[in-house]
């Protein structure tokens, strides 16, 4: 008897791991959800649908955290609103703004008060008509406390009223709908990429009615996830993928040709070059770093300009950094070429201004070829400055780097940080300056840099909008993401011209100013510009990279 | 037994409760919150995001809703993966991790018992030295380059096993070995030294003069006294196996929980460290007390007190 049962329990402890799975061990795909009669109606639905026309399988990060247009911050989750939803105005393939749900719009004489016409027939994915108030009580859910987006002030700070909405007075933002066509917006003071931000994906329409029924849940499944873009979330299986279908109520749904696109969650990258090798996916962003040598030259390797910089931040609070030859002789021992395309493989570029490649300057040339009066500030001439930071070193009283404390470098390990840590430890041990490394986990890191508790910390900005305020407006006196700690009231002079003036001449010439102060004064130390790089099958067509680090494939193809 | 039950139960509330309190006050101690980003976030936005989920509060205070609220099973929306609820979440994920560790467990037992007894039986003859040299191997290969070659032969060479996802049983099959080869190798070591323990007792050579076959020698008399150290370290194995690898799982794109048990401690994610870390907690009692019958069942003199 007693056999027996032991015999039961043993089997049912065995069989019992696989019981806890519960109902869906009977289905054919794991849907992973909770409501499970619910999800299994829809992802049948959602079969059905993408049989329809071709799926394009594509590989462009995690799990997002959050596709909720207000809330999200992160590149990943911005490709997917990038699909799913449509701003009043978008950036087309040479990065230049474009009509969106807007198609035309115009600006009053003293800049201040926007206009945007939307386009007949504007519907919602789930057939439903959009209006312009779709766009009001969108863009002051934004502002709403109790949302609390990320942001929110990046994007509508200038809105008048846009201190009190986020007090609570939601209606006292100065956006408003005179008819279901016209949307138009008051700006407190002018601000020259505004149609940046108007097609920025945080200002987004949402639909309020199933935004109220479901709260934050709405942006969770597919089902009550309802967007205006080009396409629209069939399914979503954390961790796994999210497919999203054409949708047909879009205003240009006869240009889109793909039936459906799959994003494969994966994180892994070796995973996802496996992935792509065996032809499971067409497309991957997470491509191995051990891989890239083999991968130079190959039609199927893409590197293009990201809107970013890798940089050091020196806490200039620390006396060790009080001179502004100190600065510049850390700055001038960088070997930019070898730490870009030697250390980090050529993924990313070696970086001689602040502003990086990609950049738009006010009249829509490259902010970055005319700064300086068309040369880099720093030189490219890495023996040269070698010699110049021992000098500068010298005159600074340091002779040698006696004298000097022992700097602390404070710095994450991800990516090439660790590697670019070594390297600095030996380029400033060049100078006759001891480094000690400090290796600190990410969440930590960002908390520590922000308090100032560190001497020099790695830092990095990728551009939220193409307009150089976005990077330089780090620098600013008082801006919460200065780290350093910069201060010079001739920056923020021009800083506080190039955001007054609309005159497009004069703004540039006072953002260039600012980098002049910057570079010239060390506030930072830039190393190398971002990239993106990925692995692209040679069958898809028609899709395209932007320097925001967002992948467009709506309207790709896929080539038999 | 019924009554030891009950005390091995209250013993087990006591257990979770603890290490749910530690766990609370241990992760509020380490810098850094759920709400960092690289780009800092206006103090404003960051304030109301403090207030909406109450961490703006004293952490005693923070401490009593959390206990309130768990207790009413409420626990809490997860505050990165914003809009679910850290039930929900685990309620998701788990069947898919608990399936794929399941299965490994079960290949793990039927794998690891009989070789571990056959290299028991074959004491210093060549089959010993395979089966200890598989087993030194599964031990001592991390569980990322089994993944990595999987993929590589079968998924990217050969191409008969899909790379990513969870789906058909050809999903399965990398995962299950990946998860099952160090349980089983450890199962086999396990097994061989106690199998060789009993073979020397006085009761096996009682047997062996009395002439019982090899066969019931070995699985009638020998394996229910050399299974105990195995049934001690199938407990909190299974429990570990069925909540999902982080390894396993990310290189396999596998929507279980293994990846939540890390990533919401990287991002300091507190209702879902809590959520996952009182779920494994419960997990590992629940298993421990069934291991404990199940010792009383193979060997009645063990009194359970």
């Amino acid at each position: 008897m007693k056999k027996k049962l032991a015999m039961l329990l043993t089997a049912a402890m065995l069989v019992g791991s696989l019981a806890a799975c519960g109902s869906s061990d009977n289905g054919s795909s794991a849907t992973g959800s909770a409501s499970a009669t619910d999800s299994t109606k829809t992802d049948a639905a959602a079969t059905e649908v993408s049989t329809e026309g071709k799926q394009l399988t594509v590989q462009i990060g995690p799990d997002p955290e959050t596709i909720d247009p207000a809330l999200n911050s992160a590149v990943d989750g911005g490709n997917m609103l990038l699909h799913s939803f449509e701003c009043l105005l978008t950036i087309d393939q040479d990065g230049k703004i474009a009509p969106g749900q807007a198609e035309t719009w115009e600006v009053s004489e003293d800049g201040l008060t926007w206009t945007f016409h939307l386009r007949d027939g504007l519907k919602w994915s789930d057939g439903s008509d959009l209006t312009a108030d779709d766009f009001v009580y969108s863009w002051k859910r934004v502002c709403d406390p109790v949302v609390a987006a990320p942001y929110a002030e990046t994007v509508l700070g200038m809105v008048k009223g846009f201190d009190e909405a986020q007090a609570g007075d939601l209606d006292a933002l100065a956006v408003s709908a005179p008819d279901a066509k016209t949307f138009v917006v008051e700006l407190s003071n002018p601000c020259p990429y505004f149609e940046s931000l108007a097609a920025f994906a945080t200002l987004s329409p949402v639909q309020q009615a199933t935004v109220e029924a479901n709260g934050d849940a709405w942006a969770t499944a597919a089902e009550t996830y309802i967007s205006n873009g080009p396409f629209y979330i069939t399914e979503w299986v954390p961790g796994s993928h999210i497919t999203m279908s054409k949708n047909p109520n879009y205003w240009n749904a006869d240009a889109i040709k793909l039936g459906s696109i799959k994003f494969v969650l994966m994180e892994d990258s070796n995973a996802a070059y496996t992935a792509y090798q065996s032809g499971d996916v067409l497309f991957i962003k997470d491509v191995p770093t051990q891989e890239i040598p083999s991968l130079q030259g190959n039609p199927e390797f893409h590197v293009e300009p990201n809107l970013g910089t890798y940089y050091l931040s020196m806490n200039l609070e620390d006396p060790a950094f009080a001179d502004v030859n100190v600065r510049k002789a850390l700055s001038l021992a960088i070997d930019r070429d070898y730490v870009a395309n030697t250390l980090m493989q050529g993924t990313y570029s070696p970086a001689y201004n602040l502003v990086g490649e990609g950049w738009v300057d006010t009249d829509g040339s490259s902010f970055n070829a005319n700064a300086n009066g068309g040369q880099s500030y720093i030189s490219e001439d890495f023996d040269a400055n070698l010699e110049e930071a021992k000098q500068l070193l010298a005159d600074a009283g340091y002779p040698n780097g006696e004298g000097l404390p022992t700097i602390t470098y404070t710095t994450n390990d991800a990516g090439y940080h660790k590697v670019v840590a070594e390297y600095l430890q030996q380029a400033w041990g060049e100078l006759g300056i001891n480094v000690e490394v400090n290796i600190v986990e990410w969440s930590s890191f960002t908390p520590m840099r922000r308090n100032g508790e560190y001497m020099v910390a790695r830092n990095g900005w990728v551009g939220d909008y193409s307009d150089p305020s976005n990077m330089l407006d780090l620098f600013c006196t008082g801006n919460g993401n200065n780290d350093g700690k910069f201060s010079n009231a001739d920056f923020d002079a021009a800083m506080e011209k190039a955001a007054s003036t609309m005159d497009t001449a004069e703004r540039s010439a006072a953002l260039h100013q600012a980098e002049d102060v910057l570079m010239e004064q060390v506030g930072c130390i830039p190393v190398a510009y971002y990239n993106d790089f990925w692995l692209q099958s040679e069958k898809i067509t028609g899709i395209w990279h932007s320097a925001y680090g967002f992948w467009y494939f709506m309207y790709g193809d896929i080539a038999e | 037994m019924l009554k030891y039950i009950a005390k091995r139960i209250g013993l087990a509330l006591i257990t979770i409760f603890t290490v749910a309190t530690l766990t609370f006050f241990l992760m509020n101690m380490v810098p850094g919150g759920p709400f960092l980003s690289e780009k800092a976030v206006s103090p404003a936005a960051q304030a109301a995001l403090e207030a909406k989920y109450g961490l703006d509060k004293p952490l005693s205070q923070q401490y009593l809703t959390y206990m309130k609220d768990a207790l009413h099973g409420d626990f809490g929306e997860s505050l990165k993966q914003r809009g679910r609820t850290v039930t929900s979440i685990i309620v998701s994920k788990f069947p898919v991790s608990a399936r794929v560790g399941g299965l490994s467990v079960i290949v793990a037992l039927l794998v690891g018992i009989p070789l571990g007894c056959l290299a028991a039986t074959h004491r210093g003859k060549t089959l010993d030295s395979v089966i200890s040299v598989i087993s030194t191997c599964g031990i001592a290969v991390p569980s990322f380059v089994i993944c990595t070659l999987l993929l590589y032969f079968l998924g990217s060479k050969v191409k008969i096993l899909p790379t990513y996802g969870i789906g058909t049983w050809k999903h399965y099959v990398m995962p299950v070995i990946a998860l099952a080869l160090y349980p089983t190798a450890y199962i086999m070591r396990l097994m061989r030294s106690s199998m060789l323990d009993v073979l020397g007792q006085d009761y096996m050579r009682t047997a062996t003069a009395k002439g019982v076959k090899p066969f019931f020698r070995l699985f009638k008399h020998a394996l229910r006294n050399a299974l105990l150290p195995v049934i001690t370290y199938v407990g909190p194995m299974m429990a570990y196996t069925m909540t999902g690898s982080f390894v396993v799982e990310k290189i396999f794109t596998i929507p279980g929980l293994g990846n939540e048990f890390v990533s919401s401690i990287i991002n300091r994610d507190y209702t879902m460290i809590m959520g996952t870390t009182i779920f494994l907690a419960t997990l590992m009692v629940v298993m421990n007390v069934l291991v404990d019958i199940v010792y009383k069942l193979v060997d009645p003199r063990i009194k359970l007190k």
